[in-house]
C-alpha cells in the first residue's frame, strides 16, 4: 500500500514539475509550485520524515508561496514569449539535450550493483552515526525518571544536542539574507510598479528607491 | 526486474525532478520562473536525502516502547536546516528580481541583456 502511494505521489510531482515548465502564467506557476511543495511534504510523511514534512508544508508550501506572490505583485504576472524565435528554439533543444544526457548519466550510475536499493537496512548511510543517536535517545527515554533530555523525538534530540552548530549557521544565513533583502529593497519604502527606465541617470549606482519611484510615477 | 524498479524508482524520480528544475533554470528567460526551477531542483535533493534515510519496515524516529526499528534520523536533521536556508536564498533572489524590475522595467533575461548591449 505504502509502495503504491509512494509511486503515485512521486508521479504526481513529476507531472506538476512538467506543468510548471509549460505554463507562461507566473501566478499559475506559483500555485503549482505550492502544490508541488505540499506533495513533497506528503512524500516526506510516507518516508518517515515527519519533522521535515511539517517544515516543508509550513515553509515550502506556505512562506515560499507568499514570497513569490509578493514578488509577482511588484513585477509581472505573465512571462513574455521570446522575441528571438530561432534563439529560443536553439536554447530549448540545447538545454533539453544537455538535461537528457545528464539525466541518463545519473540513471546509469544508479544501476551500479553497489547502489543500495531504496529502504535497504544494510545501506552504508544506515551505519555509523545514526544507530548511535537512536540508541542514545532510546536509552534516555527508557529511564524510569525522565531527565532533562527526555525527548522521544530523535530528530529533535539530534538537532539540539549534537548539531547545534548547524542551527547557528542557519541563523547566520537567514540574518544575512534578511540584511541583503533590506539593502536591496530599502525597508519600509512604499513601492510602486515602475515603468521602463528613462535613461542612464536613473540607473546609476547612486539610484535610490526614491528616484526609481519617481521614475515609475512619470511613466 | 520488478525488484530493481521498485528499489531504484525513488532515485529515478529524484533525477527526473532535478533535471526538470535544471531545464527550467536553463531554458526559461523569465527570472521568477528560473527561481521556481531552482526550488524544484532543491527539493529534489531534499527528496534524495530522505529517500536514502528510509529503512523498509521501520517507523518514524520517535521513540516508542515496543518498537525497535526506526528510519535514519540524521538526513532529517540535515534537511530540516536546508529547507529553511532554501527559503532564505529564494527570498534574496526574489528581492534581486524586484530590484531588476525597477532598474530595467522587465524581468525577462533576454530583454535585460538587450538593454545592456544597447548601452
Amino acid at each position: 500500500m505504502i509502495t503504491v502511494t509512494n509511486l503515485a505521489l512521486l508521479a504526481f510531482m513529476a507531472i506538476t514539475a512538467w506543468a510548471i515548465a509549460r505554463t507562461r502564467n507566473l501566478f499559475v506557476a506559483t500555485m503549482l509550485a505550492g502544490i508541488y511543495s505540499l506533495l513533497t511534504a506528503t512524500v516526506f510523511v510516507l518516508l518517515d520524515a515527519v519533522d521535515v514534512a511539517f517544515t516543508e508544508a509550513a515553509v515550502g508550501a506556505g512562506i515560499t508561496t507568499v514570497l513569490f506572490l509578493g514578488a509577482l505583485l511588484l513585477t509581472d504576472r505573465q512571462a513574455k514569449p521570446h522575441k528571438n524565435r530561432l534563439g529560443h528554439r536553439l536554447g530549448t533543444y540545447g538545454s533539453m539535450l544537455l538535461v537528457a544526457l545528464l539525466g541518463a548519466a545519473l540513471v546509469y550510475t544508479t544501476l551500479d550493483p553497489l547502489m543500495p536499493h531504496f529502504g535497504d537496512p544494510g545501506a552504508p548511510a544506515q551505519g555509523r552515526l545514526a544507530p548511535e543517536f537512536l540508541a542514545d535517545s532510546v536509552r534516555q527515554v527508557g529511564r524510569e525518571k525522565p531527565t532533562a533530555t527526555h525527548i522521544p523525538n530523535v530528530v529533535t534530540t539530534t538537532l539540539a544536542s549534537y548539531r547545534g552548530f548547524d542551527t547557528l549557521g542557519e541563523v547566520v544565513v537567514i540574518f544575512t539574507a534578511g540584511v541583503g533583502v533590506l539593502m536591496l529593497l530599502g525597508g519600509g519604502a512604499v513601492r510602486r510598479r515602475p515603468g521602463p527606465r528613462k535613461g542612464k541617470e536613473t540607473t546609476g549606482g547612486e539610484s535610490t528607491s526614491g528616484e526609481s519611484k519617481s521614475g515609475g510615477a512619470g511613466a | 526486474m520488478w525488484e530493481t524498479f521498485l528499489g531504484l524508482y525513488n532515485y529515478w524520480i529524484v533525477i527526473l525532478l532535478m533535471m526538470a528544475g535544471f531545464y527550467i533554470v536553463m531554458s526559461r528567460h523569465n527570472l521568477v520562473k528560473k527561481l521556481i526551477g531552482l526550488n524544484i531542483f532543491q527539493s529534489a535533493v531534499f527528496l534524495f536525502y530522505i529517500s536514502v534515510g528510509k529503512v523498509k519496515g521501520a517507523t518514524a524516529p520517535i521513540v516508542e516502547p515496543g518498537i525497535s526499528s526506526y528510519s535514519n534520523p540524521l538526513p532529517h536533521v540535515l534537511i530540516l536546516t536546508a529547507i529553511v536556508v532554501g527559503v532564505a536564498t529564494v527570498s534574496l533572489g526574489l528581492a534581486l528580481v524586484v530590484r531588476l524590475k525597477e532598474a530595467y522595467g522587465t524581468i525577462e533575461e533576454d530583454e535585460i541583456n538587450e538593454m545592456d548591449a544597447a548601452d
